[in-house]
């Protein structure tokens, strides 16, 4: 049996709790997702896909319900002690690349592991361009963010998210802003480290064509996950 | 990258060169603001420096006399009244008791410098068919130059004071005729008169004083005054001129003399250096509030713009702790560099103000001070005001939840 990377049982999400305008976002979501899975998760807008993400990717907390992360509930867990786990277990890929327009992409794929480790090293810089050599872009490596296409910049993203080499990799609408060719360069850039390293992926996605070449799909609707 | 350099070292040099003219404007800012500070105070420094070395090297900072004289009812004691009226009596010139043991004791205290006795009186400089009043002040140069410093303001001849020997104020010198290697002849009121040479000329800044001074032996005024052995004042220096007053009062309490400091005998130009000392400290509050401002201003805006990618380095695992070290090392990074500019600014101005600004006579307006502690001390006080203007939104970048700074 594969190891499990992440588990939620009965995860409820609110907000304004105890005032007029309370919503609950979330409804009993039970999920489970193994060690190398590739998961599409989809639904329409407005139905709890991006909350659910947050509170998977340990940036957001479930009302209620328990969330385990490599067999740790994260309840019982610290603000420090999150800021911990995320760094070393989970990379994101936003549908808007967030690049740290200051810096170069080699040095937007160091900066997970310069924040870890506090100060730069060869070997940090090493592992940056292995990483864009991987995305096809050690060309760009000392590209500021701003002078890339939507495309490059999401490949950037991409190997900053491996750059800790996570077990987990989030991804929210990372091809929604890319034209066809582009999202799917950057799909199977992120599939391919799926197969190669195991690493798992969640995939927040409204096409169906990609989603049907994932793993499994997830459907969330208002809130709850569809059987 | 620089490898030497922390995390929050190079984001936060990486986030002000981006933000290019916003950083280049609030470091003007806080240039100009430096540059007022350091400016205003050196030259308050010299201007403040010029008038104590005028008024403080030209007299004593605390001088003794004999206490005054009063005049007491006979029959007053217990339980006795006596409807009397006591007239004030009128003021021999009189010397200090056993003035060479307090003499002793003054020297003995750490605050005070320099201590000299001295002889003074009226007396008749004569010279031909011209005379003059005078104002005679014995003194034993040695001690006497370290309080009040005479070869400082020679003009003419030297600072020399044998007992044959006189130096003058040069308005009296012109009244007489007279000048350097001349012989005057001094009477006193007690009849008594000698024959001394003019060894030097001296200019003590102001025209009624240069026409009444004159400097001789301690031993000549006293055999001139008719008081062989005796003083009439003790002349001090001591440390810290701000407690002579402090310091006098003690001595009078200790000692049957009367203690006069500067502070007392010129209360006006005190009461003008503290106001002017004040007035400064507020000009430099307010520089460095509105410097602030500026700083804290730049850095909430920088916060607002910057607020994705806060949220990108917190997903990624940057910490709180690390975020605010972030924001507080671009407000002290601003100070500092905005000081060093303004530091450099305020020197030039002050350089060019020196030679610009004159006295009526040509001389310089102020000594031109430019002391390495103003420099070290204003960018040391802008590092941390720009710090200190950092804390908020240093504060508000570190709370701010990831979720929401990623949604923007």
């Amino acid at each position: 049996m594969a190891e499990e990377i992440l588990r939620l049982e009965k995860v409820c999400k609110a907000y304004n709790i105890g005032q007029p305008s309370e919503v609950e976002v979330l409804h009993d979501i039970d999920l489970r997702l193994e060690h190398g899975e590739f998961l599409a998760l989809m639904g329409p807008s407005g139905s709890g896909k991006s909350t659910l993400l947050n509170i998977v990717g340990l940036l957001d907390r479930p009302t209620s319900g328990r969330l385990t992360i490599k067999g740790q509930d994260t309840a019982t867990l610290g603000d420090t002690q999150i800021t911990h786990l995320r760094g070393h277990t989970i990379g994101f890929v936003f549908q808007y690349h967030l690049l740290i327009s200051a810096f170069t992409a080699r040095e937007n794929v160091m900066m997970p592991m310069l924040v870890d480790r506090g100060f730069p090293s060869a070997e940090i810089e090493k592992r940056a361009t292995d990483l864009l050599v991987q995305v096809g872009l050690e060309k760009f490596a000392n590209n500021l963010a701003t002078n890339m296409s939507g495309g490059q910049q999401q490949r950037v993203a991409v190997a900053r998210a491996l750059a800790m080499n996570p077990d987990l990799v989030l991804a929210d609408e990372p091809t929604g802003n890319l034209d066809t060719k582009s999202a799917n360069g950057v799909f199977e850039l992120m599939r391919q480290v799926n197969r190669n390293s195991g690493t798992s992926f969640l995939l927040v996605t409204h096409n169906l064509d990609l989603a049907r070449r994932c793993d499994r799909i997830i459907e969330v609707v208002d809130g709850r996950i569809q059987p | 990258m620089n490898r030497w350099l922390p995390f929050e070292w190079i984001t936060a040099v990486r986030f002000l060169r981006e933000g290019r003219l916003q950083t280049l404007f609030i470091i003007g800012g806080i240039a100009i603001g430096v540059g007022v500070i350091v400016f205003m105070s050196a030259m308050l420094a010299g201007l403040e420096a010029n008038f104590i070395k005028r008024v403080l090297t030209s007299q004593p900072q605390i001088q003794l006399l004999a206490p005054d004289q009063i005049a007491r009812p006979l029959r007053v004691g217990a339980g006795e009244y006596e409807d009397a009226r006591v007239q004030r009596p009128s003021q021999r010139v009189i010397s200090i008791d056993q003035w060479p043991k307090i003499r002793t004791q003054m020297l003995a205290m750490p605050e005070v410098t320099a201590v000299a006795p001295t002889m003074s009186g009226s007396a008749l400089a004569v010279r031909g068919d011209a005379s003059r009043a005078i104002t005679l002040s014995g003194v034993e140069p040695e001690s006497y130059f370290k309080i009040v410093k005479v070869p400082d303001y020679v003009v003419a001849g030297e600072p020399r004071l044998t007992s044959e020997d006189i130096i003058i104020g040069i308005e009296l010198a012109k009244d007489l005729g007279a000048t350097v290697g001349d012989k005057l002849n001094i009477q006193a009121a007690t009849g008594a008169n000698r024959v001394l040479t003019i060894s030097g000329l001296v200019d003590l800044g102001n025209k009624g004083v240069n026409q009444r001074s004159t400097f001789v032996a301690l031993r000549t005024a006293q055999s001139l005054l008719g008081m062989i052995g005796g003083v009439t004042t003790i002349d001090m220096t001591v440390r810290d001129i701000y407690a002579a007053e402090e310091i006098a009062q003690r001595i009078q309490a200790a000692n049957a003399v009367e203690a006069d400091s500067w502070i007392k005998t010129n209360a006006q130009f005190f009461t003008a250096v503290r106001a002017q000392e004040t007035s400064n400290t507020l000009i430099r509050l307010f520089v460095a509030l509105s410097v602030a401002f500026g700083i804290a201003a730049v850095l909430i805006v920088s916060v607002i713009q910057r607020s994705k990618e806060i949220g990108i380095l917190r997903a990624m695992g940057t910490s709180r702790g690390q975020i605010l070290r972030v924001f507080l090392l671009q407000g002290g990074l601003l100070g500092f560099v905005g000081s060093l500019f303004g530091a450099a600014m305020g020197a030039f101005a002050l350089v060019y103000w020196h030679s610009v600004a004159r006295q009526a006579d040509g001389s310089e307006l102020f000594p031109l001070i430019l002391e390495r502690r103003l420099f070290v001390l204003t960018a040391l006080l802008a590092t941390l005001t720009g710090l200190l203007a950092a804390t908020a939104p240093a504060v508000r970048a570190a709370k701010l939840d990831p979720v929401v700074a990623i949604r923007g």
